[in-house]
């Protein structure tokens, strides 16, 4: 590394740090800058930024789509809170992440190393296994609902063959969330496992043959070598999943809808329910907004507590 | 997050994208003609040709108006009305059943259609079933068909297991008799198909002889010793004399296939499916359902309505007029079995009796003779979903039926609190 900032290019030093320039310089300098960012500005203002606002402002009122929206400040949000059913979305939305993380981190992790070594076909199965990442979701969650279908589907038709009575999967309350959790790690895999594998590759292959030299075993090299120096990569993963984690909606509104008897009943897919089928769309922005609260506190907390056990080398 | 705002980002980007639609709505079509849109869940699939003939006489009678039909399955229709009226993009005119008829009158998204009648007030309608579609004393939509709830059975698989074929008479007690009777798993064959959800409980509830609402509607009263014969009657038969959720795995149509295939002997549905029964290879009828403490039917009830916004006030009054009770809709929908048309004439009716299949139509307009409404609440889905659920749980062997009435009554209370 050091090798490498020692023979940079002169040139590249003068735009780290600009020369004086007069204010009429530093105005257009700001709207090159600003030319480049548009495109991307645009849609992010348009779609995400102004949305966004909007639903604060829908939150604080009482709108059922049909009559004009009727302020009503913080009474949406003392709601919520009080209610049995939010209670019960965060709790489905925790199970879910509880289930869904440690498997898609391991799944992952397994399929990074295992990609990892020189084998035949290896770019076939990396891209195979990312093959879920970039499918629809509806694509997906429709394929699993029927694998997983308790009357026909194949799962239980295999397990059949093997003499196990298959559980209900998405019909029964207990197998709910465990087959939709199946479903996302399934999906999820291939991205854990591309982002796990980049750092894997990141890890000098020198340290691994020098602990080998000095006769550490697979598992310590992978303990006090491959874990630290991946830990960057982990800490990432870890972040985004738990984010969509959260947001889980689609395989749930899919295979679920919530169901059954409420078992699968998630945060978002209760704002869904709220704001088109129960004419309550001032009390789902709240909603949304609580959940925004509790991933934006979830995520802070990550960020400080990497110190502790991110190893950027 | 972005998954969650976009999903209301949706309702408010259509609320600010409704300026430019609306605005191209409101220029005429070519020639003058004006183009009146028509939002309807009950003609597709199986009568869409059938409305295009009513649209097609109406447009003969009023060369000026150019009618388009915009379909949704029942399930997605009314996600799709609320989301359109918010956003400012609502049809001219719409399809609305009685359940959600006095959410969107009272919320001012109805045009009252006395003010767009002229001289041309309704006539020729029941008159009960005008008034059912009045809020605040004012004609908001205007009753365009009805349909009850029947019991279909199957003759051959009655003949075969040497069950007597049901009558009039039939309790609970002797479809569940015949049910048992009927039942072979081994050869996948059912005795009853009962969905148990909200709409079957609350007239199971009226047949045992009780009530869901209290008069001043209020409290809830389904929770009650009638209710739980109401809700042990339905639950009963899952597993038993009908699959179990997890045997119909969410199979679309799973009950009407069932039926269709000779493999259900008695069928609670709805008499809408008969075009769809013409063609099944064996014999079938209907009999007024099977009655407790006394009988109840089920009417569902469905209106058309237009929109507070439309430009077009006179022509959707024409058209709603038109569809709901000119001569052309009635022998159209009585002629392809398409519901029942709210008319008074009762020579009209009587064509619907021609139909040589189900041999005992009769029994559609005997069912007539004692119904039972559904429950109107303003927080109408939340209510139906509630019961559904507790229910569901019940049928599963979660809860025992009292836990769910109480559970359920708990939600209901809530609701109307």
């Amino acid at each position: 590394m050091s090798l490498a900032t020692e023979q940079a290019p002169p040139q590249v030093r003068r735009h780290a740090a600009p020369p004086r320039r007069t204010a009429g310089q530093r105005w257009r300098y700001a709207g090159t800058v600003a030319i480049f960012l548009l495109p991307s500005l645009i849609p992010l203002t348009l779609f995400t930024l102004v949305p966004m606002a909007g639903s604060l402002w829908v939150s604080l009122h009482e709108w059922d789509l049909l009559q004009p929206m009727r302020w009503v400040g913080l009474a949406n949000y003392v709601e919520l809170l009080g209610e049995e059913e939010t209670r019960a979305a965060f709790l489905h939305t925790l199970y879910f992440i509880a289930g869904y993380l440690p498997l898609v981190y391991a799944g992952g992790l397994g399929l990074a190393m295992l990609l990892n070594r020189a084998m035949k076909g290896r770019n076939l199965f990396r891209a195979v296994y990312f093959l879920p990442v970039i499918t629809s979701w509806v694509v997906v969650a429709l394929m699993w609902k029927w694998l997983l279908n308790p009357a026909s589907g194949i799962v239980n038709w295999a397990l059949g063959l093997l003499g196990i009575d298959g559980p209900g999967w998405w019909t029964d309350p207990t197998w709910a969330m465990p087959s939709i959790i199946l479903a996302s790690a399934w999906k999820d895999l291939g991205f854990v496992m591309i982002i796990l594998l980049a750092g894997l590759q990141a890890i000098p292959g020198e340290y691994h043959e020098a602990a080998r030299v000095d006769g550490a075993s697979a598992w310590q090299r992978f303990r006090s070598i491959t874990l630290p120096l991946l830990s960057p990569s982990t800490f990432f993963v870890v972040v985004i999943s738990l984010i969509n984690g959260f947001q889980v909606f689609d395989q749930v509104h899919v295979m679920t809808g919530g169901g059954p008897g409420g078992a699968t009943q998630v945060a978002v897919e209760q704002v869904y329910k709220m704001t088109f089928e129960y004419g309550r769309a001032g009390a789902a922005s709240a909603l949304s907004w609580l959940l925004f609260a509790v991933v934006l506190l979830v995520t802070l907390v990550q960020v400080r507590g990497q110190r502790r056990w991110v190893n950027y080398g | 997050m972005k998954k969650t705002i976009a999903l209301l980002a949706l309702a408010v980007l259509a609320t600010a994208c409704s300026q430019g639609s609306a605005t191209r709505d409101t220029t005429p079509a070519e020639g003058g003609k004006v183009t009146l849109r028509y939002f309807t869940f009950s003609a597709a699939p199986d009568h869409e040709k059938d409305l295009d003939k009513i649209v097609q006489a109406f447009e003969k009678e009023n060369p000026k108006v150019d009618v388009v039909v915009e379909t949704a399955p029942y399930d997605q229709y009314f996600t799709k009305l609320q989301t359109s009226i918010a956003g400012g993009t609502a049809p001219d005119t719409f399809e609305l059943n009685y359940e959600n008829f006095v959410t969107y009158a009272s919320a001012g998204s109805l045009l009252d259609l006395g003010t767009v009648a002229g001289d041309t007030a309704p006539t020729g309608f029941a008159e009960e079933s005008l008034n059912s579609f009045k809020h605040a004393g004012k004609q908001f939509a205007l009753p365009a068909s009805f349909s009850t709830v029947v019991l279909f059975y199957n003759k051959e698989l009655f003949e075969k297991a040497g069950v007597a074929l049901p009558t009039a008479d039939w309790t609970w007690a002797d479809e569940q008799a015949a049910a048992e009777k009927l039942t072979d798993k081994k050869a996948k064959v059912y005795g009853d198909f009962q969905p148990v959800q909200f709409f079957e409980f609350y007239k199971a509830l009226k047949q045992a002889g009780g009530t869901f609402l209290s008069d001043d509607g209020k409290k809830s009263t389904f929770n009650s010793p009638e209710g739980v014969k109401a809700a042990t009657w339905l639950v009963s038969k899952v597993g038993k004399t009908m699959p179990t959720e997890a045997e119909i795995g969410g199979t679309a149509d799973y009950d009407t296939n069932l039926f269709k295939s000779g493999k259900l002997a008695m069928w609670h549905n709805g008499i809408w499916q008969f075009a769809g029964l013409k063609d099944v290879p064996f014999e079938w009828d209907v009999v007024v359902e099977p009655g407790d403490a006394t009988k109840a039917s089920a009417v569902f009830h469905n209106s058309v309505a237009a929109s507070a916004g439309t430009k077009h006030g006179k022509e959707a009054y024409a058209w709603a007029k038109f569809l709901a009770s000119s001569n052309v809709a009635a022998t159209t929908r009585i002629e392809s079995s398409w519901e029942l048309p709210p008319v008074s004439d009762q020579a009209v009716l009587d064509g619907y009796l021609k139909d040589p299949k189900p041999a005992n139509r009769q029994a559609v307009f005997d069912s007539l003779k004692s119904i039972a409404l559904p429950p109107v609440i303003k927080r109408q889905q939340e209510m139906q979903d509630a019961v559904t659920q507790e229910l569901g749980n019940a049928a599963a062997g979660r809860a025992t039926v009292q836990e769910a009435l109480t559970a359920a009554a708990a939600k209901v209370d809530a609701l109307l609190g």
